[in-house]
């Protein structure tokens, strides 16, 4: 079957009442709960497998990916105006967007993180639909030496947001590489830093540290700062995008969208690595009049780009999924056991022997996409309201908010106990000025980077040479020198010149 | 309404001659409520036998209605320790394990293990399976087997992490080849996808892991198997281990476990539910759709078949110097 004719029957079966029902159904579940932290797509739609007793195939997937999407939108929304992610994806959001809303600027920064979402989320499903089985098939060529090399491209990405002091972001970097060794390490089975505490075999949760470092941090931090009697009520400013916003979004948008596709892709990709060289990215190609908005009071750029790139890798991720029936995230695993218990194989026989289903299902994305933005958009000045809360109270809230979060992550009291822990690190980090980024970044890329080194050596019998001899390897890491060293070396050849 | 009526009536009337007194005893009710545990997350082998044992157990009548608790991690050791703490003695409670949990509790050195808990039945296994990339040049299992003998350094095998069934199975292999398990150069990966990728990818030249993990794989050409570790055929043109004289039989089992400080009477009780339960004709459709093998041993014959089984793993695990 070709691909109009597999989309035109997919539009048509997924176009009835009741899919559509479903659709709506979805992503109004999955924003919903991508605006809790802890609680993911991957938990929700685990929570609905019973479903797929009583409804049809197509019914369920409808659904589940209506969900899948929908928590990619809204795990923003609380990471913009509660500086709360929802998931792993939208932790670089918080870095710009939570500073957005904290100058007055929480609804554009929600507006270009919908319309961004929206773009980049039809980018890729287009990519689905068309390229498909093509990228993944080049994405199979990278083994573990050229994810290693990607990390090291992406540890360049730090240098952005290490602040003002090269030592103190460090410091913290290495903060987050040290929280990120916690728990059995996978090539040997050996526990590490666990100090006997079962709990910690599995390591600690990246987004239980984001909510630890961003919000209860804060939290605490303004608990013991804050000046009695000085009721500062936020400003909610202006809601729609100005023309100026649009204009300097869609660059992002389009980047990260392009960006973040081929992440999602890769067997070992994910929504992390494209959000932060998305950021990176952004921040060295603003045009200059708003470089001082980064890290200050908030750089729209810095919420359209990881934000566009996280909703491409989320429908990137789909991709292997269908083509090859390989899950590469957990989402995606939970959504191959419901296929099983339809009685269907995933496979890379499934785009020919389950087409019906395959196309209604990618047609559902677009659906469901335009849905959502449908959804959200009205929603952003209601959502944008919380701000007027006064700050006592909405702080409160903020806390009780993570600890329900935290706890729902794993029914864990050693999870609630490592959420105030690393709060208050936090709160001293804030108070001596040292930048919370890097550890979140840290933590995300060590023990990545650490394993894929670790095969990649395993594969070639302990030779390191294997990093540059392989050639995409080289690509990547000429690449990251380059990013790393090209910045500093034109401003000394200019500044001469 | 009255037609309904007489529909059903009929409906019951042809239908209840056909089932023998043994399958109406089965519409008894067992218990009221259980409590399922479930030491892993949502969506994994484990959770799916739990589910599977609902659905059938409330479509009969047996049950009531099942409470579920997921409490993951570390291969069940951050959910067994709880388990045995906070239902001791609870009769309506039991606990979802297998072969994973045996190795994990010896690898992390877990206080609370598989002998604290109440032995009740095996439920499912799924033998491994050792694939090549569809474009290898190891075309046969002796093939393999040679180049693991004289170059095991150089055979790179993809797999689940290190200390699982698929690490297990490999040190087998190199044992039985006159290679310790030490030599292996094993790649562990976080779940299937990745493992996956880097086999069809050919970034390793083979890979172990449970046979329906593969099977579309093996299916589609894009793997090819070697071998199946199971007791007999899991694929019927793929050979098992034993039948190419390689004497190993590994599965990764699956089964249930009452809490601690069961009294005899429950315990009777509860190997009797499951022993019924296995015995439906539901559970062998269950077991069809889902692709499990059939591994149903109950009371004592299960007890010794673990203590086996621990010793087993612990030797292996000592090779391949884990403890």
């Amino acid at each position: 079957m070709d691909i109009w004719s597999g989309l035109a029957l997919g539009f048509g079966n997924a176009l009835s009442v009741t899919n559509l029902g479903w659709a709506l159904l979805g992503c109004f579940l999955g924003t919903a709960i991508g605006v809790l932290p802890g609680i993911g797509p991957a938990l929700t739609i685990a929570l609905l497998l019973p479903i797929t007793f009583q409804v049809s195939a197509t019914g369920a997937f409808i659904l589940f990916c209506g969900v899948f999407y929908g928590a990619m939108y809204g795990g923003s929304t609380t990471s913009i105006l509660l500086n709360t992610p929802g998931e792993s994806g939208s932790i670089i959001t918080a870095l710009e967007g939570a500073k957005m809303a904290r100058n007055g600027r929480a609804g554009p920064a929600l507006f270009t993180s919908a319309v961004g979402s929206f773009v980049a989320g039809t980018i890729g499903t287009l990519g689905i639909s068309f390229l498909g089985p093509i990228v993944v098939e080049l994405a199979l060529q990278l083994g573990p030496a050229e994810y290693f090399s990607l990390m090291v491209l992406c540890f360049v990405t730090v240098s952005a947001v290490l602040g003002g002091s090269a030592l103190r972001g460090l410091t913290s970097l290495g903060f987050g590489l040290l929280i990120g060794l916690v728990g059995i390490d996978l090539q040997t089975g050996q526990p590490r830093l666990t100090f006997g505490v079962m709990e910690l075999l599995d390591g600690v949760d990246v987004v239980l540290v984001a909510v630890a470092l961003f919000a209860v941090g804060e939290t605490l931090f303004l608990a013991w700062r804050h000046v009695e009697g000085k009721q500062e009520v936020r400003e909610v400013g202006k809601l729609m995008m100005s023309r100026e916003d649009w204009k300097r979004s869609i660059g992002p948008w389009l980047r990260g969208a392009l960006l973040g596709f081929p992440f999602g892709v890769m067997p070992a990709g994910g929504t992390e690595m494209p959000t932060m060289l998305s950021y990176f990215t952004e921040r060295k190609l603003v045009r200059p009049q708003y470089r001082k908005e980064f890290g200050t009071t908030g750089a729209i750029e810095g919420v359209a780009g990881p934000e566009a790139a996280n909703n491409a890798a989320a429908a990137g991720v789909l991709v292997p999924m269908l083509t090859l029936g390989l899950p590469t995230s957990a989402t995606a695993a939970i959504m191959l056991s419901a296929f099983q218990s339809y009685g269907i194989q995933p496979g890379p026989l499934l785009f020919t022997t389950q087409a019906d289903l395959v196309w209604t299902l990618i047609a559902s994305l677009y659906i469901a996409n335009i849905m959502l933005v449908v959804l959200n958009l009205p929603l952003v000045g209601l959502w944008a309201r919380i701000l007027k809360i006064p700050t006592p109270q909405l702080y409160a809230g903020i806390l009780v908010f993570a600890t329900i979060g935290t706890y729902g992550i794993s029914n864990s009291v050693v999870d609630l106990a490592l959420l105030y822990g690393i709060g208050v690190v936090a709160m001293f980090m804030r108070r001596f000025d040292f930048p919370q980024a890097p550890v979140v970044i840290g933590m995300i890329l060590g023990p990545m980077a650490e394993q894929a080194m670790r095969q990649a050596l395993t594969i070639s019998q302990g030779d390191w040479t294997t990093f540059i001899t392989r050639p995409i390897s080289l690509c990547i890491l000429v690449l990251a020198v380059l990013a790393l060293l090209g910045p500093p070396l034109w401003a000394t050849v200019a500044r001469r010149a | 309404m009255l037609r309904r009526h007489v529909l059903s009536a009929t409906a019951a009337g042809l239908v209840l001659p056909l089932l023998g007194r043994a399958a109406l005893a089965q519409q008894q009710q067992r218990y009221a409520t259980m409590h399922a545990f479930i030491p892993a997350g949502p969506g994994g082998g484990w959770d799916g036998l739990g589910r599977a044992i609902e659905q059938v157990a409330r479509q009969a009548g047996m049950v009531g209605s099942f409470q579920f608790e997921n409490v993951g991690g570390a291969g069940g050791t951050v959910g067994l320790p709880r388990f045995v703490g906070q239902r001791r003695g609870d009769a309506n409670s039991f606990m979802v394990g297998g072969a994973i949990m045996v190795g994990a509790v010896l690898a992390n050195k877990s206080p609370v293990g598989l002998k604290d808990v109440t032995p009740i039945a095996r439920m499912t296994t799924e033998p491994g399976v050792i694939v090549v990339p569809g474009s290898s040049d190891i075309k046969t299992l002796e093939d393999f087997l040679n180049a693991l003998k004289s170059n095991p350094g150089g055979t790179s095998v993809a797999g689940g992490s290190a200390g699982g069934m698929d690490h297990i199975l490999l040190g087998l292999l190199l044992k039985s080849q006159g290679r310790s398990a030490k030599d292996a150069s094993y790649v562990a990966f976080a779940g299937g996808g990745p493992a996956q990728a880097a086999i069809l990818g050919a970034q390793v030249k083979a890979g172990i892991s449970g046979v329906s993990e593969f099977a579309e794989q093996i299916k589609a050409g894009r793997m090819r198997a070697l071998a199946t570790s199971g007791e007999e055929r899991s694929l019927p043109d793929v050979p098992t281990l034993k039948e190419k004289g390689v004497d190993i039989v590994l599965g990764n089992w699956r089964g249930v476990f009452g809490p601690p400080g069961m009294k005899a009477d429950d315990k009777k009780k509860m190997v009797q539910f499951f022993t019924d339960l296995h015995n439906l004709p539901a559970w062998k459709e269950m077991l069809e759709r889902q692709g499990w093998e059939d591994a149903f041993l109950a009371g004592e014959e299960f007890e010794a078949f673990l203590k086996q089984d621990e010793k087993a793993t612990t030797e292996v695990l000592k090779e391949v110097g884990l403890l």
